[in-house]
């Protein structure tokens, strides 16, 4: 189903991953999810042109429900676990150069 | 016998009775932990003193003639993947290092309001993904039944918190048989519902289309008393179906007549140790022998699960797992340039090496050129796995098969072989893939101590079915009276 996976796949899945890896593990994962991938092409085997996806099992389709304004979490509760915050909202790095 | 290694029937009849108190029954499951939890390993967290202020108000209102839950004072475990207000919730992650969720799961808000006690989190592997426990930050979680195996994963804590009898009852979640491959390997019951059966709300996120909350317990009652308290519909899960919860334990002992078992080939593949396969034959005739017809049936893309497992469950973790950017809560990294270095230092930092393999997995299988040649096409082969259980069901009643291929992983034996350890998945990811309700129950031992687990499959929403047949067999066999000696 593919070509070996290289070193360069694994470093653009990562970035987009927003994964940072070290120099073993970008390694060790060029071998290993190799293998997985090889292993995962036997599904190719399956001729699954006029089969429909099933992206989950259980028989929902819409569920709906009355769209009325509930209690939520406070301020305070919701910033409570926040790596970095000023008491109102949550603190980034600036985004744009400069700020 | 302490009364933290009892059934969980005799423990509500005492209680009843007025001969143990949950005060009482709550001190000797906290002894235990503190006896044998530092060579298990199954708990990450212990509420000592708050189980017992519960326990004690539970008493009083029963000393007072007036009414408690259906729990009445037993002590229940929590996998770390279950949130709770007031303790941390860590899932096994560097990543949630004292997390304190402000809210509680609705499982966890359940058991509360029928007056369990809860007495702490258990170990499991990170974000619930991995087959012995050793993916967690915290270390193994070892079967009380040979301390050099694990307990099985991912909720291996709240397996072998239950088969060591630190607590009568817990509850574990299973996205590909995390609940049903630890109960096999601690020789306990282990329950994964129906997709839909029970809510999810609160259960930290690891494949959503896939993940369902379940019991473990010593016995068939047990699970199913727990079973009946967390399952049924919830406003706060739209996938949480409002299909009655019927009275599972009324109709446990009547034995099922004119019952059908398929049993498929495709369950006793290449790599099935010899020990398991006897047991299985074993169990298989124990239902011979109460009149049950055992019938031959196919599973043809049974041997395309894991593949398909792996592809999808990776895939919706990828997603899951992005909310982790050390922005709202979580590890953040010490030191970056910019916002997006923060945020791939924080994830490569607190996530785990299991961890990152499925977010890779998944962030490939969805990225442009191959979502349909993995994802889509994921998607297409588990319609042909769900189609195959609807049309064995026209059939037979249940399907029976080994829970897992071996009596259990030693500890460091597939560490550093990813696919063996996914392969091992075999005979549990079906129901998943499908949502069927699955149980795991004792069906023997080894010859170096480590139990066996039967698994039986139900259709949908047919857990009473599912839990009167594992009781038919339990009703015939002492595997669930055994006690590890550790």
């Amino acid at each position: 189903m593919t070509e070996r996976l290289t070193r360069d796949d694994v470093l653009k899945v990562a970035r987009l991953a927003r994964l940072k890896l070290s120099e073993a593990e970008v390694e060790a994962f060029t071998e290993q999810l190799g293998q997985v991938l090889e292993y995962i092409s036997l599904l190719g085997q399956l001729d699954t042109d006029e089969i429909e996806p099933l992206a989950h099992a259980a028989d929902l389709v819409d569920v709906f429900r009355e769209d009325e304004p509930r209690e939520s979490l406070s301020r305070e509760q919701a910033l409570a676990n926040a790596p970095s915050s000023d008491g109102a909202y949550f603190m980034v790095p600036p985004i744009l150069p400069g700020t | 016998m302490s009364s933290s290694a009892g059934l969980v029937s005799e423990l509500l009849a005492r209680l009843e009775a007025g001969e143990l108190t949950s005060v009482s029954l709550t001190t000797d499951c906290l002894e235990a932990i503190g006896e044998r939890d530092a060579r298990l390993g199954a708990f990450v967290d212990v509420d000592g003193e708050r189980a017992l202020a519960v326990a004690a108000e539970i008493d009083e209102r029963r000393a007072g003639g007036r009414p408690v839950g259906a729990l009445a004072g037993l002590p229940v475990a929590l996998k770390d993947v279950l949130v709770t207000t007031g303790r941390p919730t860590t899932c096994g992650s560097r990543m949630l290092t004292g997390y304190v969720s402000p809210y509680d799961a609705t499982v966890v808000e359940r058991l509360r309001a029928a007056d369990a006690v809860l007495v702490g989190k258990t170990n499991m592997d990170e974000f619930a993904m991995g087959s012995t426990t050793e993916n967690s930050a915290v270390g193994v979680t070892r079967t009380p039944w040979n301390l050099d195996s694990t307990a099985g994963g991912s909720s291996g804590g709240s397996a072998a918190a239950v088969a060591a009898g630190m607590v009568p009852l817990a509850l574990g979640s299973d996205t590909g048989g995390s609940i049903r491959q630890p109960a096999s390997f601690c020789g306990v019951v282990g329950l994964k519902p129906t997709y839909g059966r029970v809510s999810r709300y609160g259960l930290v996120a690891y494949a959503s289309s896939l993940d369902q909350v379940g019991p473990f317990a010593r016995d068939v009652s047990g699970a199913t008393l727990l079973l009946e308290t967390i399952a049924g519909p919830d406003p706060r899960d739209a996938t949480c179906v409002d299909t009655p919860v019927p009275d599972y334990r009324s109709e446990l002992e009547t034995p099922l007549e004119g019952l059908t078992i398929g049993v498929a080939r495709e369950g006793f593949g290449d790599g099935l140790d010899e020990e398991v396969a006897a047991a299985i034959e074993k169990a298989l005739d124990v239902y011979r022998g109460l009149g049950v017809t055992l019938s031959e049936i196919e599973l043809p893309h049974a041997p395309y699960a894991v593949a398909c497992y792996y592809l999808i469950a990776s895939s919706e973790a990828s997603s899951n797992l992005a909310r982790y950017d050390g922005v709202h809560y979580g590890h953040r990294a010490g030191e970056y340039e910019d916002l997006e270095e923060m945020v791939a230092s924080s994830r490569g930092e607190a996530f785990g090496t299991e961890v990152k393999r499925r977010i890779m997995l998944g962030t490939y299988a969805l990225s442009a050129g191959y979502y349909d040649a993995f994802y889509l096409k994921a998607l297409k082969v588990r319609r042909l796995i769900r189609d195959d259980f609807r049309r064995a069901f026209e059939s037979v009643d249940l399907v029976a098969s080994p829970v897992a291929p071996t009596p259990g992983i030693g500890v460091g034996e597939l560490v550093d072989d990813p696919l063996q350890m996914y392969l091992a998945d075999i005979n549990t990811t079906s129901a998943n893939l499908a949502g069927l309700p699955a149980i795991s129950i004792p069906a023997g031992f080894a010859a170096d101590g480590r139990p066996i687990g039967l698994q039986l499959l139900a259709p949908w929403f047919e857990e009473a079915r599912l839990l009167r047949a594992a009781r038919m067999h339990e009703r015939e066999t002492d595997w669930h009276l055994e006690r590890p000696g550790m």
